[in-house]
């Protein structure tokens, strides 16, 4: 099986997905011509392949990209457009909160955003809160849209070429530390499915509800506890909204105990979603407190021993597993 | 109007102690783990930055943008503590919270550093209102890039600017390049100084690798801003001579254009003149080029020193 970054495999998405369809464009800030010569980002290669009818550079104009696919979606044409990191999310979340979001439910169901807004995210580069703050809970607090957060490269070329078939407005979020992170990816053509939480791993004592860049400290952490005899159930959330709460909900009733790890900031964040699921629907399945393991209440520092201590980590989660199990 | 000799001496200094402190981080920042993030610098546009801050007062205030290291260095901003901040250490002007990026130097009115494009804009708006609203005799320059112009916040914070006749000076450093974009690919209208006009203020082109004009134009802006006519859009032609950032390998940029602009080099166009004319003799730029040195490596060597923060330090600074 070919091994990809999660850059490559969304570009095999793009790619694939602009061959099959005529009405895919792509459009951002340096999606074709770029600063970076890269073959792991995600847009290398799509301009000389596609051309500039289709490779759209914009430019530095946020409100403009997001509001380019809402009226382009509108039209019937199927956009993924890129913002270049997430708190950049902020100057075009008019045009995606206000609009993309609500302007199907205000026509009464008459109009559909086939769009996807492709997002750069995740702490651990030393480039400091205005280029590092995840945001996907601010999203996922929007009803009308889905909110798509992969953690491995076979899953970010699956689910982003169901999100460009999606009828609905994706904010598809791609942590940048695993663009570097070989992984395998199926050869043959697949979609994967949004709205289906994964389990990465199986385990019976525990489970641990996680998404994006913490999977991989989940998972070694996972090996760790097994060692000392505490089997942790994996399950990679995938998709923030629309929630798979069946996937959650059976696991946490199989093992009786929750953590829920992000690397986004505690108050606020998905965490306290899932934890009200499980409390209201499972309340019954728990046999100890719920746990989050998330970033601290504050903006991501650039200083590395800070940003270290700003990023959850494998030992975070082996603490918290060892206080409820 | 006449520039007096000390105010030229003195953007020569400020030149010189930019273009000192860039190249240093141009090797430093290549060594593995010396330096986090992004580095970005603004190598041969120094003119801009010097030419600005030598037109202003302690009081006036400026707000900058990612390529800020020349502003803040101009505006007085301790070299020590900026390198110590580029470094992420302790010592540094904020204690390794923003890195090189975000340094924020308030001690020289220099509150903010923004690298979101375009953030710079309507906060220059809010600090300028506040020195109109106390009747300070002071003004803002909010320093922003050719790209920066084409975020909404431009527009807003233009026509707002202008509305309340607000003492401050849009300072566009258009240096042709906004990531790998020439300017063309992202604008249509030839020169941004004529926006200037749809938001009623006057716009000014200014060659911006003569610090000397730089100065004269600030230097009216200011003034017609303290005498309450409002603000002024001024456009800067310059050059991006080095990448966006460090990693950038300008593939996209045409070599001999590079070299055209190197050529026009900012320093030595002030350099010579003042020693063609004997206001410095060779000797004296000499000195002052290695006085320039020395800072930089104080600087340097007190960075390299200093310890990194305590990781739970992190916890400290969100609220007052
Ligand atoms: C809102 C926002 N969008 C995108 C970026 C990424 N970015 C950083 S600098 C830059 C180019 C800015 O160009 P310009 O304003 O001309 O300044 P220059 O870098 O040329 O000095 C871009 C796109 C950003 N930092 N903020």
């Amino acid at each position: 099986m070919q091994k990809l970054g999660m850059g490559q495999a969304v570009n095999q998405a793009l790619r694939e997905e602009m061959h099959r369809d005529p009405n895919v464009f792509i459009a951002g800030e340096g999606v074709g011509v770029s600063i970076h010569v890269n073959p792991m980002f995600p847009t290398t290669g799509l301009l000389e392949e596609f051309g500039p009818g289709r490779v759209k550079d914009t430019p530095v104009s946020e409100a403009a990209i997001a509001g380019l696919a809402v009226g382009a979606a509108e039209a019937g044409l199927r956009p993924v457009v890129e913002i270049m990191f997430n708190p950049f999310f902020t100057l075009a979340s008019d045009m995606i909160v206000n609009h993309a979001a609500k302007l199907r439910y205000l026509s009464g169901g008459k109009s559909s955003f086939p769009l996807v807004v492709r997002i750069k995210s995740g702490a651990g580069f030393g480039a400091g809160c205005q280029h590092s703050h995840n945001l996907e809970a601010w999203a996922a607090h929007c009803p009308g849209l889905k909110v798509v957060m992969p953690s491995t490269s076979a899953d970010a070329k699956g689910m982003l070429k169901s999100a460009i078939r999606d009828d609905n407005p994706v904010i598809f979020i791609e942590h940048m530390g695993l663009y570097f992170a070989p992984m395998p990816v199926p050869e043959e053509e697949y979609l994967t499915p949004l709205g289906k939480a994964d389990i990465k791993r199986q385990g019976s004592d525990l489970t641990v509800v996680t998404w994006s860049g913490m999977l991989g400290p989940a998972m070694s952490a996972a090996q760790k506890l097994s060692q000392e005899g505490i089997e942790a159930e994996i399950v990679d959330l995938r998709t923030l909204t629309p929630l798979d709460k069946e996937t959650i909900l059976s696991s946490v009733k199989k093992t009786g105990r929750l953590i829920v790890m992000h690397e986004a900031t505690r108050t606020g964040g998905f965490a306290g979603e899932i934890a009200a699921v499980v409390m209201e629907e499972g309340f019954s399945y728990l046999k100890a407190p719920l746990r989050r393991v998330t970033g601290p209440d504050i903006p991501v520092p650039a200083s590395p021993p800070l940003e270290r201590f700003y990023i959850p980590g494998e030992e975070d989660l082996i603490k918290a597993a060892k206080e409820i199990v | 109007m006449e520039i007096p000799t000390q105010k030229k001496i003195e953007m020569l200094e400020t030149m010189l102690l930019s273009r000192k402190f860039s190249d240093s981080l141009v090797e430093l920042c290549k060594i593995q783990g010396k330096i986090p993030g992004m580095m970005i610098l603004s190598t041969g546009q120094e003119a801009v930055g010097s030419g600005v801050c030598a037109a202003l007062e302690p009081g006036d205030v400026i707000i900058t943008n990612h390529r800020s290291h020349n502003h803040l260095l101009s505006k007085g901003a301790d070299p020590k503590e900026l390198m110590a901040e580029i470094f992420c250490k302790k010592t540094g002007c904020n204690k390794g919270k923003s890195g090189t990026l975000h340094l924020a130097v308030p001690e020289v009115n220099a509150p903010c550093t923004t690298t979101v494009v375009g953030g710079t804009l309507p906060i220059a708006v809010g600090r300028a209102f506040a020195q109109q609203y106390r009747e300070e005799s002071a003004i803002t320059v909010c320093f922003f890039g050719d790209g920066a112009a084409n975020e909404g916040s431009f527009h807003e914070a233009l026509n707002l600017a202008a509305l309340w006749q607000l003492p401050v000076i849009f300072l566009c450093e258009n240096n042709l390049y906004a990531g790998a974009q020439r300017y063309e690919e992202h604008t249509r209208v030839i020169d941004l100084a004529k926006r200037a006009g749809a938001y009623g203020m006057p716009g000014v082109i200014v060659d911006g690798n003569d610090v000397q004009a730089v100065y004269a134009a600030a230097r009216d802006a200011r003034q017609r801003a303290l005498e309450g006519g409002g603000p002024t859009l001024i456009e800067c032609k310059t050059y991006r001579c080095r990448g966006h950032g460090e990693t950038d390998p300008q593939h996209y940029q045409p070599r001999d254009e590079i070299k055209q602009w190197q050529e026009k080099c900012p320093i030595p166009r002030l350099s010579d003149e003042l020693v063609s004319s004997r206001v410095i003799s060779s000797e004296e730029l000499k000195g002052m080029e290695s006085r320039a040195e020395k800072i930089v490596e104080d600087a340097i060597r007190f960075a390299e020193e200093s310890p990194y923060p305590e990781p739970h330090e992190a916890l400290e600074d969100v609220y007052v």
